[in-house]
């Protein structure tokens, strides 16, 4: 008997849809064993991860918001690993976009005003990519490796951060803790559903992965960006301009976690912080991938890991499931998905020995 | 069996369930409900330092009650949005009680105790409180000038190493203490303070402390986390202190004492004020005198007369005696900050950002 | 500075860089054959955590480094069944190890909190060791930095001069050739990839067994990140991965030495920015200039490879 694998020469729609149940499946039953194996009611933790973030209206929209940067980044990130540029470095951009929207939200402390808050967000958007060029410039001046860069500025992002708040932006009336103002009113995102912690960057990441479907799927550069990530040599061939989609790919990448990162101080946080994000910038990048690189794909990876993460959390309330069980079921969901991806990009053939025979 | 269903019904509204826990006569007549008490804790339980301490007073609280209150804790949540939903759940979950443990949580348990008035919340290490929010902390320097003075005596390069984490008040004011009070002892001592920016890098905080002692420091102390600044005092023969536990199995020769972090007291009776129906919002600092800090059992290497000194230190602090921001108190540069006899404020206190004369950060 | 602060300070500097160059040059390996795990993180805690608790359980640091490769190889075949086998894709599936190594760990580990262990015995030579300057960084390193530059000089062999490291390469390089002139591309990647994780699992048994015998969740706090970017910093080569742990390394000791010395009056934030920028920097330096042209990633690096047929 021999096992045979063959690329499907385009993934199977309907498998495309059943993997992802099939791989639930099998976390559900993995995940059984796994907290049986802790002495932890395994139905009652799967309810508390799967089910009830969906009870309430709060609770959907803690799913929502903790989903939006982690979509956002994703979406940036996506384009970018399609055309084969590794942007490893988003949470160091993000945390530039909160410092830069950041900083026009103190020095406008005393002003309110409409005009305060798209400035904050155009700073952010420019933050991130500012801190997304120094690696986008050196990989495309002097082919230094922009997975090294852009995860060593994520450390020095966050220490530059550090420097901010500890010293000349602390809040004055704020004993000398590390933060600085609360911003004010029209500095701080307003909440859109009564009950609910829902704020602006659900709906803008919603429509980010609208808009980066039409330029991925109907655009020119959408199509540059295929085939450079498909096909280097052909896109080099066919006159495709390899450090225009360095620079692209960082640049978007490079706003969008900048704006991921205005939202969050704009939003839930409200002030400046030493550290702004819990990991987005790195978790974005599961998400793109499970995602398949694919907007719509990203928009429901994203909401699935920000369901397991307010999941976990709520199991760990409610039948003592330790933090570290959460982080395995969660590697194993993906595992899973990423494993079951398989069947629907590829066949396998059983061939049986029994055709050679006579 | 009626009351039973009408209380399911009950329960379903999220600001109805909290309003259990405070009505304390209805709490009597439910002796069979026990005080749901929430923690949320900023590190792993397993990191054997300040979310390790918190959770040893967690499971004093459920030695203490047994069946009276059930706990509940979430571990390695992120300062920010994800605290905020955090510490909501806990209170919509029915929580009468929540303790939040990171001077990063202050807003969000402002946030959510405005939303849950009946519930009462304690956040640790911050300033702000609400009618329903309290604030704690502990005098950690009051154990910090024991470790200096018994430092001072027992230096002989004059040179005491810190490692330390950031430079937030509670840190500053834990090195200034420091250097007080071995100076007191030994007018030359100075405090050498490496800043690993991180509670939590055991490999860093270890080379941190090979810098010190490399560079003549003969006495460690910390305020990181890990055991990793002792256990290299340890290898290298030299002298240190534990960190907010007794670390003596780490360092069994090296460990002068330790500043144990006790929440214990705090916690039980705080549970006990909400069991009784007496908690009221309040703000306190508790030191030695309250059972706050605890100094470890001394070890082999302090003489019997500095362990009498050491210990009569302790009472003086207790009794009210000793304070260690005592005057005169010069700054870096030499000016006097504090005068003679004078002792700072606990408003100063709690926003110091400069060091005294002996410290070199 | 003189040499005696110098000579303690390069045996900081060898504590720092050991775990860092173990877990890089297993990543290498796995790189130059055509795959990329960002599992290293969680591969380096199963060590460290697998590695102490045989220490605890035997005694024994020999059997604790064994443990502590095995284990992380364990956690390479997961990735390789996965990515290999399976076609997964390898940036998600390395992070996905990432998260389920962080978990794995704290949970096995959780009874070793507290727990002290031996640390590893040093090499005592009588006569060397306390020969002045070179005794002590020459003769008094524990087991594993010995080890850790006898695999350097190894994989480095290996990789140029062997024939099994040309086919290695070959994988990397172009899987289609390899494959064609009949090379088992899948089993190479398998074995590179296992053997990463093994190196991998030895670098996270540095922190636990030699730098700070203890077991603390996550106590590798972000090296395996750090490990991940050395080996572009390398341009995936041995030589100049060995350079690159020991400045990284090297950077770090330093500034917490100058903090220590209580003569610089520069942020504490910013003293912390210097091994990031230095090693940026440096390569910036060398990327326009002698290496220049040279620094290419293996090109299969990160696609997957089924067989045509």
């Amino acid at each position: 008997m021999a096992i045979r694998i063959e690329k499907r020469a385009a993934a199977s729609l309907p498998l495309l849809y059943a993997t992802p149940l099939l791989a639930l499946g099998l976390t559900l039953l993995a995940g059984v064993v796994l907290f049986l194996a802790l002495g932890v009611d395994a139905g009652a933790a799967l309810y508390h991860i799967f089910i009830e973030p969906f009870e309430t209206l709060s609770s959907i929209g803690e799913v929502l918001i903790k989903a939006a940067p982690l979509v956002m980044i994703g979406i940036g990130l996506a384009i970018g690993f399609r055309a084969n540029v590794w942007n490893i470095g988003a949470e160091g951009q993000l945390t530039l976009g909160a410092v830069a929207s950041g900083g026009v939200a103190l020095a406008f402390w005393h002003e309110t005003g409409v005009w305060i808050f798209p400035l904050m967000v155009l700073a952010g958007i420019l933050g991130g990519m500012a801190w997304a060029a120094i690696p986008a410039f050196l990989k495309a001046r002097f082919n230094v490796n922009e997975i090294l860069t852009s995860l060593m500025l994520t450390y020095v992002a966050a220490l530059f951060l550090s420097t901010l708040v500890y010293g000349p932006w602390k809040d004055p009336q704020g004993f000398n803790f590390p933060q600085s103002r609360m911003f004010n009113d029209s500095e701080t995102l307003s909440l859109l559903v009564e009950g609910t912690r829902i704020h602006a960057g659900v709906p803008a990441a919603i429509v980010i992965a609208l808009l980066a479907y039409v330029l991925l799927e109907r655009t020119v550069t959408g199509f540059e960006i295929r085939v450079a990530g498909l096909a280097p040599a052909a896109a080099r061939h066919a006159g495709f301009r390899e450090n225009r989609l360095v620079w692209l790919s960082f640049l978007v990448s490079g706003g969008l976690a900048g704006l991921a990162g205005t939202l969050e101080v704009a939003g839930p946080i409200g002030q400046l912080v030493p550290v702004i994000t819990p990991g987005y910038g790195f978790t974005a990048i599961i998400v793109a991938f499970l995602g398949r690189l694919h907007p719509i794909g990203i928009l429901a990876s994203g909401l699935l890991m920000a369901l397991t993460y307010v999941g976990g959390e709520n199991a760990q309330i409610a039948v003592g499931l330790p933090r570290a069980a959460t982080g395995m079921f969660q590697g194993l969901l993906l595992f899973f998905l990423l494993a079951t991806d398989f069947l629907a990009r590829y066949r396998v053939r059983i061939a049986a020995r029994a055709e050679a025979r006579p | 069996m009626l009351w039973k269903i009408d209380r399911r019904r009950f329960l379903q509204g999220a600001a109805a369930t909290t309003a259990l826990v405070t009505a304390s006569g209805i709490r009597a007549a439910q002796a069979a409900e026990p005080l749901k008490v929430g923690f949320v804790y900023v590190g792993p339980i397993g990191d054997y330092g300040w979310t390790h301490g918190h959770d040893l007073g967690r499971k004093a609280v459920e030695k203490k009650f047994g069946d009276k209150v059930k706990t509940t804790y979430v571990e390695s949540v992120a300062e920010g949005p994800d605290a905020e939903r955090v510490i909501r759940q806990l209170a919509q979950q029915g929580h009468g009680l929540i303790f939040t443990t990171s001077f990063g949580y202050m807003e969000q348990t402002l946030r959510v105790a405005k939303q849950f008035p009946k519930v009462m919340f304690e956040h640790a290490t911050g300033y702000k409180t609400a009618p329903n929010m309290s604030a704690y902390n502990s005098r950690f320097y009051e154990g910090r000038a024991i470790l200096g003075h018994i430092g001072g005596k027992l230096t002989k390069t004059g040179k005491i190493g810190y490692v330390a984490s950031v430079p937030i008040p509670e840190v500053v004011m834990g090195i200034n203490a420091t250097a007080i009070a071995a100076r007191r002892v030994r007018p030359d001592a100075e405090v050498r303070v490496v800043w690993v920016n991180s509670w939590f890098d055991p490999a860093k905080e270890s080379d941190a402390a090979k810098a010190l002692i490399d560079q003549g420091v003969d006495i460690m102390t910390q305020h990181t986390d890990s055991p990793a600044p002792l256990q290299v005092a340890e290898a290298r023969g030299i002298l240190g202190f534990g960190q907010a536990s007794d670390m003596k199995q780490y360092a069994p020769k090296a460990q002068l004492s330790a500043i144990l972090d006790i929440w214990a007291p705090h916690y039980i009776a705080r549970v006990q004020a909400v069991l009784d129906g007496t908690w009221k919002t309040q703000s306190t600092w508790e030191g030695f005198k309250e059972g706050a800090l605890v100094m470890a059992p001394w070890g082999d290497a302090v003489p019997a007369e500095l362990r009498k000194e050491a210990d009569a230190m302790v009472a003086d602090t207790i009794s009210g005696k000793f304070h260690a921001f005592t005057g005169p108190i010069k700054n870096q540069k030499g000016e006097v900050v504090v005068k003679a006899g004078e002792r700072m404020s606990d408003g100063d206190l709690l926003k110091m950002d400069w060091y005294v004369e002996g410290v070199k950060a | 500075m003189t040499a005696d602060l110098l000579v303690p300070m390069f045996v900081t500097v060898i504590g720092a860089a050991t775990p860092l160059l173990f877990a890089a040059l297993g990543e290498l390996v796995t790189e130059r054959s055509g795959v990329l795990n960002l599992g290293v993180e969680g591969m380096m805690l199963a060590g460290a955590v697998t590695g102490f608790g045989t220490v605890v359980a035997t005694g024994s640091h020999t059997l604790g480094m064994v443990a502590a490769a095995v284990a992380g190889a364990g956690m390479a075949l997961l990735f390789a069944v996965l990515t290999l086998s399976l076609l997964a894709n390898q940036v998600a599936t390395g992070l996905a190890l990432t998260i389920f190594g962080i978990g794995l760990s704290a949970l096995i580990g959780a009874r070793y909190v507290g727990t002290p262990i031996p640390a590893m015995p040093k090499l005592d030579l009588p006569g060397f060791t306390d020969l002045p300057v070179l005794g002590p960084i020459l003769f008094g390193q524990d087991a594993l930095v010995y080890l850790s530059l006898a695999a350097t000089a190894g994989v480095a062999w290996f990789l140029s001069r062997s024939r099994a490291g040309r086919i290695l390469r070959a994988c990397g390089e172009s899987d289609i050739s390899a494959h064609s002139i009949g090379y088992h591309v899948i089993r190479i990647r398998y074995l590179a990839v296992l053997f990463g994780g093994a190196l991998s699992g030895l670098g996270g048994a540095c922190l636990s067994l030699s730098v700070t015998p203890m077991w603390i969740e996550g106590m590798t706090a972000g090296r395996g990140w750090i490990a991940l970017a050395l080996v572009a910093f390398a341009s995936w080569r041995p030589g100049r991965l060995l350079a690159g742990a020991y400045l990284f390394g090297g950077v770090t000791i330093i500034q917490l030495y100058l903090q220590g010395s209580g003569l610089v009056q520069i942020p504490a934030q910013v003293m912390n920015m210097l091994p990031y920028l230095a090693t940026i920097a440096l390569l910036t330096v060398i990327a326009g200039g002698a290496w220049r042209g040279r620094l290419d990633a293996p090109a299969c690096l990160g696609k997957p490879f089924s067989p045509p047929s």
